[in-house]
């Protein structure tokens, strides 16, 4: 493919461009009530992964999960399935570790730890420690930084990140409709989905009529909680292109990138920024490509506003017009620049990032598993119709950006490439 | 170690974290203290082990008047922690304090997370939540929670002339 502007400079040696890859995904199905730990999740997803790349489990050698307490550790899962491992770490921490835990593999397998890196992160985000915050985590005491917050009542992710997204409506003029097209767009895609969780296509009106959780979120501006695993394998591009699926590289990663005081961002404005404002002076760079490169994005979705916020400053449209970037057609399947093709975390399922780059790496193999039939040759037969329950395939794409979020101040992303 | 129950949640401060110990002994007199860097002399929010200006670890405890203006808001309709439904809607504000805004870069300011309560320290009614914006003006007040604690808190600044606030349109 045309890759542009090798004359880049990049932040990191340019070499490690291209030189690795993503060789299998895989995932458990999306369900509220899996009815399994964390650990058999974890099991069947990584499973899965290496099936899906045709490798042997004794093929793999490396493990990362991230997890908030809530799951499986790597020496578990491993041993299960009777993996031998030169390397695994576990690390805390949600949303925007699945790009950082990528490169973490990319730097490992780089300096000869391991050869085959397998990253999963299982969770009953559901049925057991619910992501957004009710149960288990409403519970425990409130001590330390969390007497500047929870004891106030603002604790759930959708509590912590409002006054961003509100000073961003104050400050640019942005709209609960405008940033309700996000909702729309991702519905569309999921019901074009067979795996995702709602399949239901919503509509602006369905959204800004939703019961109020809190300003500026209603609650079709949120994501869904479900139970669920998933898990990808990173190795060397030259490792990969023997493998079952068509080559896709890791052109260049970003990871946990953070604005100032990442532990209390709002004191350094404007708040209505976030950290994807530093990270697109690594991301592009790095990747050599540029937002106009790119053929779909994977932007977190937590909430319609996470998505439109980390598309603005990463530079897909002029700051402050993130709310017209997001509702003008671009991010639906047949605009320009498709947006979590998959339905996301607001539709798909909730798995802290790392569906949304599983759903690219299948887009990038031109082989997005919609309802499309499957050929005489096993290949399923794209119709790019995007009617309700048909195609969701983007025609050609050859450069996928996640951005993955954890919170206004920090944020990892990614740029892969077909071929 | 200071422990309390606070609207159904139990609340620690252990004995190693003399920062907000320091912070909220001072809150349980209803005086407003923050940390000022013994290098650089710039005060922050929230008490932390050091300065995120110049790194100096060394401060001193100083009084800061409690005044502001909101920054930005979120207005709360499904609370998360059971005891808070009854004070459905409640304001949780960042408040930009009038002292050291802007300060050392046009961007920055000492904002103070509180909720919107009335003058006596308990969360404030809709008509009053109602009222307020970004932009609003707020003196702080606390709300004493036991012996030796209270949390900083806001409330509407009566005697500031008042421009309309920005409000999340319904």
């Amino acid at each position: 493919m045309p890759l542009p502007r090798e004359d880049v400079e990049a932040t990191t040696p340019k070499f490690l461009r291209d030189k690795y890859a993503i060789a299998g995904v895989g995932e458990t199905s999306y369900t509220r009530g899996s009815d399994k730990s964390t650990r058999a999740l974890a099991s069947i997803a990584v499973r899965n992964a290496i099936e899906d790349a045709g490798l042997k489990s004794s093929e793999i050698d490396g493990m990362l999960s991230y997890q908030f307490n809530d799951s499986v550790f790597s020496p578990f899962v491993a041993g299960d399935l009777g993996i031998r491992l030169n390397f695994y770490m576990d690390v805390f921490g949600g949303g925007s570790s699945t790009e950082a835990l990528i490169g973490i593999a990319i730097g490992v397998i780089e300096a000869g730890l391991c050869k085959t890196v397998v990253i999963f992160r299982s969770m009953n985000g559901f049925s057991q420690v619910r992501i957004g915050g009710t149960g288990v985590r409403s519970a425990i005491p409130v001590s330390g930084d969390m007497m500047h917050s929870r004891a106030y009542g603002w604790q759930s992710a959708g509590q912590m990140f409002a006054p961003t997204f509100m000073r961003h409506m104050h400050d640019f003029g942005t709209t609960a409709e405008q940033v309700a097209h996000v909702r729309v767009a991702h519905s569309h895609h999921a019901s074009n989905n067979p795996k995702a969780y709602y399949k239901k296509r919503m509509t602006v009106e369905d959204v800004v009529t939703s019961r109020m959780i809190c300003k500026p979120l209603h609650l079709l501006d949120c994501c869904v909680e479900t139970d669920n695993a998933n898990a990808i394998i990173v190795t060397s591009a030259e490792r990969a292109k023997d493998l079952k699926h068509p080559l896709v590289r890791i052109r260049g990663v970003v990871g946990r990138c953070c604005k100032p005081r990442a532990d209390m961002h709002y004191q350094t404005g404007p708040i209505s920024t976030v950290a994807g404002h530093y990270a697109r002076d690594l991301l592009w760079p790095n990747s050599g490509v540029s937002p106009e490169d790119v053929d779909l994005t994977g932007s977190y979705d937590a909430f319609t506003f996470t998505t439109m916020l980390q598309l603005e400053d990463y530079g897909f449209c002029k700051k402050g017009e993130g709310g017209h970037y997001v509702s003008d057609g671009t991010i639906m399947l047949g605009g320009k620049r498709p947006n979590n093709t998959s339905g996301g975390h607001l539709c798909e399922g909730y798995t802290h990032g790392i569906a949304m780059v599983i759903e690219n790496v299948r887009q990038l193999r031109h082989d997005a598993d919609d309802s499309c039939p499957i050929g005489p040759d096993g290949k399923r037969q794209h119709t790019y119709d995007y009617r309700e329950g048909g195609c969701r395939q983007v025609k050609n794409a050859e450069v996928s950006a996640n951005l993955g979020w954890a919170s206004p101040g920090t944020g990892s992303a990614m740029v892969m490439r077909r071929g | 170690m200071i422990s309390a129950e606070y609207l159904g949640m139990p609340l620690e401060i252990n004995d190693l974290d003399h920062e907000n110990l320091s912070y909220f002994a001072y809150c349980a007199k209803h005086e407003f203290r923050l940390q000022r860097c013994a290098a650089c002399k710039l005060l922050r929010y929230p008490p932390t082990t050091a300065c995120p200006w110049c790194s100096e670890v060394n401060s001193e405890w100083v009084p800061v008047e409690g005044r502001g203006t909101v920054h930005s808001y979120t207005e709360v309709h499904h609370a998360i922690q059971p005891a808070f439904r009854p004070f459905t809607p409640y304001l949780v504000l960042l408040v930009e304090l009038d002292t050291q805004s802007g300060v050392p870069t046009k961007e920055e300011g000492l904002r103070v997370a509180g909720n919107l309560v009335r003058p006596d320290g308990v969360l404030a009614p809709k008509a009053d939540v109602e009222r307020v914006g970004i932009g609003s003006r707020v003196r702080m007040v606390f709300t004493d929670i036991a012996s030796g604690l209270a949390l900083p808190q806001w409330t509407i600044d009566e005697t500031a002339a008042g421009g309309t606030p920005w409000r999340y349109r319904e």
